[in-house]
């Protein structure tokens, strides 16, 4: 009697250390695969894609949340290369989600309009617009990932999108 | 025991002999020089003058356009001619910026401040005075030698490597400036050791360059410097590539996407450090420089000392003129150097070598087959690339594979496509496919970049409210304890 209890208590034990220890294995597997999805991602920060920004959708991606035609500024390599990492069906990106620009455009402030509301340097999420409050703002061009999100926030429509070389 | 050399390479017929049969001799003065803004690498200079100014011989005509730049000098005293678009031979015949000097002929030299002598000035300001000379690197690359000597110095022990590994065949104006200007090289290695605050240089020569040889052995053992020593290094090709040279010298390897300062050396060329003497005890800018002329299709084959600007017709016209076998003009070596569409463009600081090529000393190309897997092209790659999997993935343009595949470690070489049955034109292929890849890179490296910038902006803004949130508990508490 008291060895086939030792024996049951015993498994049970082991039972439960091997699947804790596998949950752990798995979060870190997770977060892993969060990291990789993270870097195929352009980093613009726009949340096209209908979630927060590139980490978050890429966590919605891990977890199955998510598809991999919903990054438009990535592009169709950018779907490739999810589809490829996540073992998905190749698609290119859905239309629905925003346009695939052929030529990167980055932000730009008519500084004789800007009237230094400091808005969109609130908006940028990349802390790419300089400037002051009643002091001009222009845009760092180089820091700048077009994500377009100081555009809707500037009361005096200052902000246009060019292209990145202009 | 076997010299230390390249991995890979190739053992080339050496067609040097031709052209250094000739003593060193000045080339004949022309009355038209043209100077592109953009002859060396980074940011085009910006020019000082204005067409119909006068300018001095030595004078400078236009300053560094950024912080990787050079400045450029007159090599003639004369006029501003123009500032124009010309076609220049880096941009194989395109037009580039210019200025064009017309020469007066009378060689007024610019007074330039008098210089103090190197060793009583700080590493930092012979560092500043060597930019101001104009000078960047001779062997090809024309970086410009103030800002590599400085990106260099990063609070370790440095060394220094001059380049005299001459490796391409054909080209010996190296050959021919340690043979005539040894002691130069030497002078200027000083004050390179005194710019870098190092305590070792070593100039690489290939093995059979015995003249070479024995005039920096006599210059060296009249510097009285025992910081400064010879070394020989096994003549295969390109054994005077930076990457092949240190490995071979100093029996490091330069990583991958890095930089030879990384293994704390500082490679220059044997031509860059004679500049540097010229500038630094003789106060005489970069406005010259040795430039190799050979080829069966040019009738007399030697090396010549050109100003810059001088049009490469003047040099074929200095030796003689075309032969009839004359077929094709080419800049730089037969391995690495690219077809002229004509000869009227100028010497520029990168002209190491015009070579007016025949039918017999250009490789005979057949039409390009498919590649049959032989693997010869593996053998040969110095930097122990598969050129044979690069091209199959260069015909898909497979960008993930040819980073995998170390793209950007192919040095041009040429050597794969020499030994390539199929004949096909693999280096060309890979430098073909680099800016696509180059582009793929920058836009990693900006993503990572605003990656970065978007987690410290979200940092912030967390500290921020924390902060705030914590002010408000305080307040609270104070106001529960003054009500209580």
């Amino acid at each position: 009697m008291l060895p086939a209890l030792l024996t049951m208590v015993g498994l049970a034990a082991a039972a439960g250390a091997a699947a804790a220890l596998a949950t752990r294995r798995s979060n870190e597997d997770q977060k892993r695969l969060i990291d990789e999805i993270d870097a195929l991602l352009p980093q613009t920060q726009c949340g096209r894609c209908t979630f927060s920004g590139c980490r978050p959708y890429a966590s919605a991606l891990a977890s199955g949340e998510a598809d991999i035609d919903q990054c438009p500024p990535g592009g169709n390599a950018t779907a490739a290369a999810l589809a490829n990492l996540l073992g998905r069906e190749p698609r290119p990106v859905d239309p629905r989600f925003g346009a695939v620009r052929a030529q990167p455009l980055v932000a730009w402030i008519d500084e004789s309009a800007c009237i230094g509301c400091v808005k969109c340097i609130q908006a940028c999420p990349v802390d790419a617009i300089v400037g002051a409050s009643k002091f001009m703002h222009t845009v760092i061009a180089d820091q700048c990932t077009g994500c377009e999100l100081c555009i809707p926030p500037c009361p005096v429509d200052c902000i246009v999108m060019r292209p990145a070389s202009a | 025991m076997a010299k230390p050399g390249v991995r890979g390479g190739l053992r080339l017929d050496a067609h040097k002999e031709r052209s250094t049969a000739q003593a060193l001799r000045a080339a004949s003065s022309v009355e038209t020089l043209v100077l592109p803004l953009d002859q060396h690498a980074g940011a085009p200079a910006v020019p000082l003058v204005k067409p119909g100014e006068q300018v001095l011989r030595g004078q400078p005509i236009a300053e560094p356009g950024g912080a990787i730049s050079a400045w450029l000098h007159s090599p003639a005293s004369g006029t501003v001619a123009a500032i124009e678009p010309r076609p220049a031979p880096h941009r194989l015949g395109a037009p580039t910026l210019s200025i064009v000097v017309a020469n007066d002929g009378r060689d007024e030299r610019y007074a330039q401040p008098a210089p103090a002598p190197f060793d009583q000035l700080s590493p930092e300001q012979l560092r500043e005075i060597i930019g101001r000379g104009g000078i960047v690197g001779l062997g090809g690359a024309v970086f410009p030698t103030a800002a590599k000597l400085s990106s260099a110095v990063r609070g370790q022990e440095l060394r220094l490597l001059l380049n005299g590994a001459e490796c391409e065949p054909y080209i010996s104006c190296d050959d021919m400036l340690m043979r005539e200007r040894a002691r130069d090289v030497v002078f200027g290695a000083r004050v390179l050791l005194h710019a870098l605050t190092a305590q070792t240089c070593v100039i690489a020569i290939e093995d059979d360059t015995p003249q070479a040889a024995a005039a920096l052995e006599a210059a060296i053992a009249e510097a009285h410097d025992q910081r400064i020593q010879l070394r020989q290094v096994g003549s295969d090709y390109p054994a005077g590539g930076e990457r092949q040279l240190i490995t071979a010298v100093f029996d490091v390897e330069v990583p991958a996407g890095g930089l030879p300062a990384d293994v704390n050396t500082v490679c220059l060329n044997v031509g860059t450090a004679a500049a540097v003497a010229y500038w630094i005890r003789d106060a005489q800018p970069l406005t010259n420089r040795i430039v190799t002329v050979t080829g069966d299709g040019v009738l007399e084959q030697r090396n010549l000392d050109v100003r810059l600007g001088t049009p490469l017709a003047a040099l074929i016209y200095d030796c003689g003129g075309y032969t009839s076998r004359m077929s094709r003009l080419i800049m730089g070596g037969s391995m690495m150097g690219q077809s002229l569409p004509h000869d009227g463009m100028p010497v520029i600081k990168a002209t190491n070598c015009i070579i007016a090529a025949s039918a017999l000393d250009l490789q005979p190309r057949a039409a390009e087959m498919p590649c049959i897997r032989c693997g010869n092209c593996a053998e040969v790659c110095p930097a122990t690339l598969l050129p044979q999997q690069l091209h199959w993935y260069a015909m898909g343009r497979d960008l993930d594979a040819l980073e995998a595949y170390g793209l950007m470690d192919c040095i041009e070489c040429g050597c794969c496509d020499y030994v390539c049955p199929s004949q096909i034109p693999l280096a060309e292929r890979f430098r073909d496919m680099k800016p696509a890849l180059t582009e793929r890179l920058a836009a990693r490296g900006s993503a990572a970049a605003a990656r970065t910038r978007f987690d410290a902006r979200t940092a912030r803004l967390e500290h921020i409210e924390s902060e705030r949130l914590a002010a408000l508990a305080k307040k609270r508490q104070e106001l529960a304890k003054k009500s209580s």
